[in-house]
């Protein structure tokens, strides 16, 4: 049973430092011992729209966020609006009591829309359109209000330190607010000195500021208020625990398993992914010279991805990595990488579409045009992580299977794993496997390319190498790579190529391909990043008695129907839980598998899923009182 | 043993139009690459879509038809992975400079070491004649319903613009002069841009290889005339010697200008050249100091089938 289950959450507007105030906190958490699992939300915006992250902490191993906030610290009008009806009886409400008369007509960052659903809620219990009259609502539902003037908090720091530049520092006000939290909950301050400390290691200056501030609101927060019905004091902290950050996964996964080529065309949420690679693009290698990665920007997807394939063709293991739009760009090439054989992987943190959609926001929305991606039949594989663990081991995995089968491979994250930082078990290098398929390193006289063979795979060459000349072209072609309109030739071409998704499924394994956490009665079927709500929902109902089995699908094309529907022969009620509008995972089993899913649990808001509607929803069904289609609505 | 010109031809039939401009390059190339002597699995000639795609396979040497218009991304891609191939991407007028432009432009800002020949004929050819970038406007060629709406582009001037570091012209019918051209586009330090006029026998009735050779000006005046001339020998001098702004501006401007001869008299050789702006491979060097000693192909991935990259310390500054 979970002791310590508690979520954080600070806001404010984007370029305030919320990010960083998240993660000092997360950082102070999981050094103090905590498992953490958070997650930001961000407008498509530079600077002064309302940026929120939410730090979910526990003591024991979790997936995902909760509806409920424990304890939320604000430093603007907007997040107090948007937020404070999350913030549960007997939680905390750190505010800027400068903003008491706040009304909402005053913040032009609040929308229509969302100014008339509070409005009409504020009506409805007699409230003022102000700061007043939204906390007012809070405190009656038993939330504690901590009022703080910023501002005066920055005043007598600059007094006491003597330096009356901190006096306008309000980019400190994350720092602050990071503060007076840690103090409410009275986390021993020494964790959160170290880690400002390291934080900010290599500006001492601005190190010291930052430490000065902590200090004072911390030791504010604890003179000030009485005691917070939450308090944290610390767990045993689990030696090699990571605090990583969604893309981080992918990012050394393609380092580990040898991805020295990664061209990119800039992109929410999947460019991080790219500059975390070149900042890091000089690689260490056991018992030899240094490795690098080239990471090159280019002037469009269609670009990254031609030059991710002619990379590829001089036997590197090349990557790119995009999100829809930009993916939608590269699938002509997709096709060429197909028809040529060429081993790519395309890395695609989805986001909500269609078009530019909710360019900042989460949505699992391309598993259907990933799977049909390009035109003509060729063979590719799509293959989505669950976690932001799973997806370092996955990366090793992507490339082996673009090697081995001599296809192009689609990685399917998302922004929900991309903006996500969690604890978790420090990766494990020894674990990725190398295996380059039927790559040559010598080439005898006599080579053809596309040759015929028993397993339908033929040797690869590479640019390059003696005697290893070839021919590729996006024409059909003959054994050799050149163009060939033959009637027989072409049917037996195409058969060779597509005769590989049979061996895909015959070479993948079982839990390589989906993985089973269970078969009952009622059983989910779901894919990518809904996993880690679902498996805490599944937790919590376990808890009450109720259980309900889980399929994770990983290989999600060519599609692993004969291992699915074994696993799924005794489950009687078919559950698809994804992030997208139209149930595309659903479709695609009906479409494999033949039997058809009896309820929908979906998200298509932009918001990741929380294991709190799971819970609710899952409830439902098995109450009998769901719809077919029930649309999950949580997050600001 | 040395390499013979029939060295560098592969035996697939070549169906281009009889009387086709693009028989002229594929020679001129396969003599460039014979008289350079170049070791024919350390070479690839990319290609992109149409009649000029298919100039990969003529030639004996690894050989990659590409798509339309991202020939240069494929080919970028292949030589910055491994440097010590010898690159020549190939395309027409339509693809490097219609569907294609975007990545001619972002392929001179970074100056990769290889060469881009253009086969400039005015006219889409393999889709039965429509107007291409190069067409002038109000000109109609034959298959042409109406005259053309559109302006031309100026290929030697964008190149320049866009930082090519060698720009040049060739004609497909001066074949040794073409060679020779190929020959210093290969050899130079940097992204050479080689545009190649090629008459298309089918469909550009106008820019015609009689038309070219001056036929129409002979009865003007009165003995042969050809519209080409060459730069060489009228003392052009294409050649930034110096790091100097005003040293750089001034051959600039000048190619500029030089590029926008046409009519009567059409001039073709080097325009521009210079090798004191960093190849990319030297940009990269900044970066990854042993990039040309082990760049991406040549890179030992693994050990006994296992990952041999060692990411600890990454992942010691993410542990807490």
């Amino acid at each position: 049973m979970s002791l310590v289950d508690f979520t954080w959450l600070i806001g404010g507007p984007q370029g305030s430092g919320v990010e960083s105030g998240a993660n000092i906190f997360s950082r102070v958490c999981a050094e103090m011992g905590y498992q953490v699992f958070g997650k930001r939300e961000f407008y498509s915006n530079i600077k002064g729209e309302h940026s929120y992250f939410t730090v979910r902490i526990s003591d024991q191993k979790i997936h995902s966020n909760v509806n409920d906030v424990t304890l939320m610290a604000s430093f603007d009008a907007e997040t107090i609006f948007r937020h404070f009806d999350e913030v549960i009886s007997g939680g905390g409400i750190i505010y800027d009591s400068d903003l008491d008369e706040t009304k909402t007509d005053d913040v032009h960052t609040l929308d229509a829309p969302f100014k008339e659903r509070l409005h009409k809620d504020l009506e409805s219990k007699h409230k003022p359109f102000t700061i007043a009259g939204v906390l007012e609502i809070a405190k009656e539902k038993g939330v504690s209000l901590f009022p703080v003037s910023f501002k005066s908090i920055l005043s007598s720091l600059a007094e006491e330190t003597e330096n009356p530049r901190l006096k306008g520092l309000v980019r400190m006000f994350n720092v602050i607010g990071v503060s007076l939290s840690l103090g409410l909950v009275k986390m021993p301050p020494d964790s959160l000195q170290k880690t400002i400390g390291s934080i900010f290691s290599k500006k001492p200056e601005i190190a010291e500021i930052n430490q000065q501030a902590a200090n004072y609101s911390y030791n504010y927060a604890t003179a000030k208020f009485e005691s917070f019905n939450h308090l944290l004091s610390g767990t045993e902290k689990e030696l090699g625990t990571l605090l990583v950050q969604g893309f981080q996964g992918t990012a050394l996964g393609k380092m580990a398993c040898g991805c020295r080529f990664q061209p990119y065309y800039p992109i929410t949420p999947a460019s991080d992914e790219s500059v975390f690679l070149e900042s890091n693009e000089i690689l260490e290698i056991i018992d030899d010279r240094p490795g690098s990665t080239a990471v090159i920007q280019t002037e469009d997807e269609i670009c990254a991805m031609g030059m991710t394939i002619g990379a590829a063709l001089t036997g590197t293991r090349s990557a790119t990595c995009t999100s829809g739009p930009g993916f939608a760009l590269m699938t002509e090439a997709l096709g060429w990488a197909g028809i040529n054989e060429v081993p790519i992987v395309v890395t695609n943190y989805q986001r909500s579409g269609p078009s530019t959609g909710l360019p900042t926001r989460h949505g699992q929305d391309d598993l259907l045009f990933s799977v049909y991606a390009g035109h003509g039949d060729f063979p590719k594989i799509v293959y989505a992580s669950g976690d932001i663990e799973e997806s370092f081991y996955d990366t090793g995995n992507c490339f082996n299977y673009a090697d081995t089968f001599q296809v192009p491979v689609i990685h399917l994250m998302d922004k929900f794993l991309a903006s996500s930082v969690i604890t978790c078990k420090r990766f494990d290098t020894k674990k990725i496997s190398i295996d380059r398929g039927k790559l040559l390193e010598k080439v005898d006289d006599g080579y053809r390319r596309f040759e015929f063979t028993d397993d339908g795979i033929s040797p690869r060459s590479r640019l390059g190498i003696d005697n290893g000349i070839f021919w590729n072209t996006g024409d059909e072609s003959d054994e050799t790579g050149h163009i060939s309109e033959d009637p027989v030739l072409r049917a037996n071409m195409m058969d060779k190529r597509m005769s590989r998704l049979d061996l895909i499924l015959k070479k993948i394994s079982d839990t390589e391909q989906a993985i089973s956490f269970g078969i009952e009665d009622y059983t989910i079927i779901s894919w990518g990043s809904a996993k880690g709500p679902i498996i805490d929902a599944l937790e919590m109902l376990k808890k009450e008695g109720i259980s309900i089995g889980f399929i994770q699908l990983k290989l999600l094309h060519p599609f692993p129907s004969n291992y699915v529907s074994s696993l799924l022969k005794d489950a009687k009620t078919i559950i698809d839980i994804e992030a997208n509008q139209s149930g595309q995972l659903g479709k695609l089993f009906k479409q494999n598998i033949g039997r058809d899913v009896d309820y929908f649990i979906l998200k298509y808001t932009g918001r990741a899923m929380t294991s709190t509607e799971i819970y609710d929803s899952l409830k439902k069904v098995i109450q009998n009182k769901a719809n077919k289609r029930e649309v999950l609505m949580h997050g600001a | 043993m040395a390499l013979k010109l029939s060295d560098y031809k592969t035996q697939v039939h070549n169906d281009w139009c009889p009387g086709c401009g693009d028989f002229g390059i594929v020679n001129a190339i396969q003599m460039a690459l014979a008289e350079m002597g170049v070791q024919r699995d350390k070479t690839v000639i990319f290609s992109g879509i149409g009649c000029s795609g298919k100039t990969s396979h003529f030639i004996n040497t690894y050989g990659v038809h590409t798509l339309h218009g991202r020939v240069l991304t494929f080919a970028q891609g292949a030589k910055i992975a491994n440097p010590e191939m010898t690159v020549v991407a190939v395309g027409g007028d339509g693809d490097g400079l219609g569907i294609g432009a975007g990545h001619f432009v972002a392929a001179g800002r970074r100056n990769v070491n290889m060469t881009y020949i253009i086969f400039d004929n005015g006219v889409y050819g393999l889709t039965k004649g429509q107007a291409s970038p190069t067409l002038k406007l109000g000109e109609q060629t034959k298959s042409l319903p109406s005259p053309n709406t559109n302006y031309n582009v100026n290929p030697i001037g964008l190149a320049v613009a866009s930082g090519f570091t060698f720009v040049a012209r060739g004609y497909s019918y001066d074949v040794r002069h073409l060679k020779d051209l190929i020959v210093q586009a290969v050899k130079h330090k940097g992204l050479s841009f080689l545009d190649v006029l090629q008459p298309c026998p089918t469909y550009n009735d106008l820019n015609t290889r009689d038309w070219y050779a001056g036929v129409d000006l002979v009865e003007e005046a009165q003995k042969r005339h050809s519209r080409i001339y060459k730069l060489e020998e009228k003392g052009y001098e294409p050649v930034v010697h110096y790091a100097d702004e005003a040293e750089i501006n001034e051959k600039l401007t000048q190619s500029l200008i030089k590029s926008l001869e046409w009519g009567n008299k059409i001039p073709i050789g080097v325009f521009y050249k210079n090798e004191i702006i960093s190849p990319y491979n030297e940009r990269l060097l900044d970066k990854i100091p042993n990039y040309l000693e082990n760049p991406p192909a040549k890179q030992n991935i693994s050990k006994n089938g296992h990952s041999n990259t060692d990411i600890s310390k990454i992942l010691d500054s993410l542990e807490v």
